[in-house]
């Protein structure tokens, strides 16, 4: 675990800095804007052909994988000092990275069976 | 031969108060620390947005359009809500920081905060601007 940490807070950071340019428009636009009719979401066609550049592909991977790590990093922190449960370090360090990685193997999936 | 304190069979015990778990109600500034770590989950929540849709496009228009419809329902919107603001939260908080966690230099002068601050939000306008042109258009 010690040697790891400078990677995890690299990740942390890098994707800390990737939610905060990327996810507020992102959110806003699928969560709200095309929900709610203030603007009209793009067809299945017209994503698929976006998705047909690979940089998209690419993008994509990074908006997601990247932003979970840095969740990992903080809400493993948040419940030892929120919850006070200093004494599960591990567990709770292999569940969070656990997840993250989960996440990313799933995005690579995904992203590699779409048409 | 026994000159040292005389200990007795029980350890001895350090004064520690017990914290409670609701301990950064008391002081805003520590309730503003909460809230940001608390930022993560709903990073993590779009994430699973998104790989949710990575699965309805998998699977074809249909699932897709089902997708669309689901972010219609009420607990969705107030999900997405929630989690927007908390994301605005985690992006003005993260820029407000950058000048504290990287120090930029010029001609042998510290860039003041302010600008590095306020170039962070100036890419971030150029990029959501971005991403909504490629989005929309389709």
């Amino acid at each position: 675990m010690e040697r790891i940490t400078p990677l995890l807070w690299l990740l942390f950071s890098a994707g800390g800095t990737v939610a905060a340019f990327f996810i507020p428009i992102h959110l806003f636009l699928t969560g709200l804007a095309f929900p709610l009719g203030w603007l009209e979401a793009p067809s299945y066609e017209s994503v698929l052909r976006l998705m047909g550049r690979s940089p998209v592909r690419l993008y994509l991977f990074v908006i997601i994988s990247l932003p979970l790590f840095h969740w990992a990093h903080r809400f493993r922190y948040t419940l030892y000092d929120g919850l006070q449960l200093k004494h599960l370090t591990m567990l709770i360090a292999v569940l969070c990275y656990g997840a993250a990685l989960l996440g990313t193997a799933v995005t690579a999936y995904l992203l590699w069976t779409i048409p | 031969m026994n000159v040292g304190p005389h200990y007795t069979l029980y350890h001895p015990r350090w004064y520690r108060r017990r914290v409670s778990v609701w301990w950064w109600l008391q002081k805003r500034s520590y309730t503003g620390f909460v809230l940001r770590e608390l930022t993560s989950v709903f990073v993590a929540f779009f994430a699973v947005v998104y790989l949710w849709q990575l699965r309805a496009l998998a699977q074809g228009p249909d699932a897709y359009a089902q997708f669309l419809a689901r972010l219609k329902t009420p607990l969705f919107l107030t999900l997405d809500t929630v989690a927007f603001l908390f994301v605005l939260f985690h992006a003005i908080t993260w820029f407000n920081l950058t000048p504290k966690a990287m120090v930029v230099r010029a001609r042998g002068k510290r860039v003041p905060d302010w600008v590095i601050i306020g170039s962070n939000y100036a890419a971030w306008l150029v990029v959501s601007a971005a991403v909504a042109v490629v989005l929309l258009r389709g």
